[in-house]
């Protein structure tokens, strides 16, 4: 019966990333492209991939989708004039030819794995018990493999100055985003009240339970960032203005903890990022718990975007 | 003891799929777009409502029962505040023509 | 018991699947939506039946997860189609 749920489950995504791709309007495009990310939570579920199903389902059903429809409403006016410059015959079946090779290449590469395939799982499950958490997968990224997230965290931050920098000289340090226009008693201004609060003890609890259970300061970050769009898109809170000294320091507070305690591991256990013995969960959670608030800030902001009006007077 | 509570289950889980089934055949086969909303929130409402409820003895410890209802409580919410703005929505737009 | 609920988690997503047909048709945005919003809950059941039938515990906390994100992407359609078109668009300037 499981075999029969995979299969469907696999036709179904493979056949909505083709709609995704064949759509002619923007909108349905990124509707096919929703429902597929949807389904891909489902299928790491089949996989038992629970992180990162979890991941899938808050960067997916929350932030993804935003984006892009915000993206597609952006493009709906001047869409039919990029549709009669669009590409020629040539460039399209390139294109296709380029895809298909990529996909050949890739398929090759999974059915050439060796098995049982090339794996480091028991060495995680062999050490585990240095970390002090449950979860392998946080211990692959806080303890075994920490330079990687590190190194995550800056790029993100990186991208969020990408997108602020497309922002026009005047109104470099203001509020990213246009004001947004709400009834303060409508039903949006209602949901923007109710859900948050849950949401952010749900956004909590993820990243707790990551110690030891799939979850994480990721997926946590990621909740929290889309109850502060929501709040922000009923308009009862506005995008602060990015000259803010409070959001400058939220920002880097989170990679600079990471450094620093990564620079203490050098004098006291002979490594950068590496944990003195016994209080690596604590530190781990330290870290974590500084990376959270910078996380969601950077999330919410880069979907809100550059900064669309002037620094205040 | 446990052939009840399997047996309510198949009932409950049952009843949530036939309301799903419901849901889709509106979605597919009613004719404007506000009588389709009307069928969506019955497979919000009472389809995962009822696979809820079915599901609920299954769980093996109390907070994941607390779990089970509250997805259902913010189904309930985010389905009925997404149907109503997405109803206005389509509205305004009926006006504005 | 779990062959029944295996059973039910495929219908379900089988039936939700099949509104997908609306994302093909639409013929409005909205009607999309409304699959989209379908396939969501339906995804979610679906979830919790393959979810109890295997023993995952926290195939909870995924499904919690798209509970909270379920009508986002709703919200985020409402807002952009209420957006009137003739808005200040900063790009304008060069």
């Amino acid at each position: 019966m499981s075999d029969a749920l995979n299969i469907g489950l696999a036709g179904l995504i493979l056949g909505l990333a083709l709609w995704s791709i064949v759509a002619r309007e923007a909108f349905a495009a990124v509707e096919g492209f929703m429902a597929f990310g949807l389904l891909l939570t489902l299928a790491w579920v089949q996989l038992h991939g629970i992180d990162v199903a979890l991941t899938e389902a808050a960067i997916g059903g929350g932030l993804t989708g935003a984006l892009l429809i915000g993206a597609a409403t952006r493009l709906r006016s001047t869409e039919a004039a990029a549709r009669v410059e669009g590409p020629g015959a040539p460039t399209r079946w390139l294109a296709a030819g380029v895809s298909v090779a990529v996909t050949a290449a890739l398929a090759v590469g999974v059915l050439a794995l060796p098995v049982p395939a090339p794996t480091l799982a028991p060495d995680v499950a062999a050490h585990i018990a240095v970390t002090g958490v449950g979860n392998p997968i946080t211990a692959v990224l806080l303890a075994f493999r920490a330079m990687d997230t590190l190194l995550e965290a800056i790029v993100l931050l990186f991208a969020l100055i990408g997108v602020w920098s497309l922002a026009p000289d005047r109104f470099w340090g203001g509020r990213p985003g246009l004001r947004q226009q709400a009834d303060p008693n409508g039903i949006l201004a209602y949901v923007a009240r109710v859900l948050p609060p849950i949401g952010v003890i749900a956004g909590i609890y993820i990243f707790w339970v990551g110690a030891d259970h799939p979850g994480g300061k990721f997926q946590g970050a990621t909740l929290m960032a889309a109850m502060w769009l929501l709040v922000m898109m009923a308009g009862l809170a506005d995008a602060p203005p990015i000259s803010r000294t409070w959001l400058r320091i939220l920002l880097v507070a989170g990679p600079l903890v990471f450094i620093a305690i990564g620079v203490v591991g050098v004098v006291t256990a002979d490594a950068f990022l590496a944990y003195p013995p016994g209080i690596a969960k604590p530190l781990i959670l330290v870290i974590e718990f500084a990376l959270m608030p910078t996380l969601t800030l950077i999330l919410g902001l880069m979907l809100v975007g550059a900064p669309q009006r002037g620094p205040l007077p | 003891m446990s052939a009840v509570i399997n047996l309510w289950t198949v009932i409950a889980v049952s009843g949530g799929a036939v309301f799903f089934l419901a849901g889709t055949t509106g979605l597919l086969r009613f004719p404007d777009a506000f009588t389709r909303l009307h069928a969506l929130t019955k497979a919000d409402n009472l389809g995962l409502g009822l696979v809820v409820l079915g599901l609920l003895p299954q769980m093996d410890s109390v907070s994941g029962g607390l779990k089970l209802l509250c997805i259902w409580g913010l189904v309930l919410l985010s389905g009925a505040t997404a149907s109503q703005l997405i109803a206005r929505a389509l509205v305004r737009r009926d006006v504005q023509r | 018991m779990a062959d029944f609920l295996l059973i039910a988690a495929a219908f379900v997503l089988a039936m939700v699947a099949l509104g997908l047909i609306r994302i093909l048709r639409g013929p409005d945005d909205a009607d999309r939506m409304m699959a989209a919003q379908l396939l969501g809950t339906g995804g979610i059941a679906s979830l919790l039946l393959a979810g109890t039938a295997t023993g995952e515990a926290a195939t909870i906390d995924v499904a919690l997860t798209l509970a909270l994100l379920a009508a986002f992407a709703s919200f985020a359609f409402v807002k952009a189609h209420s957006t009137p078109a003739d808005a200040p668009t900063p790009e304008d300037d060069a």
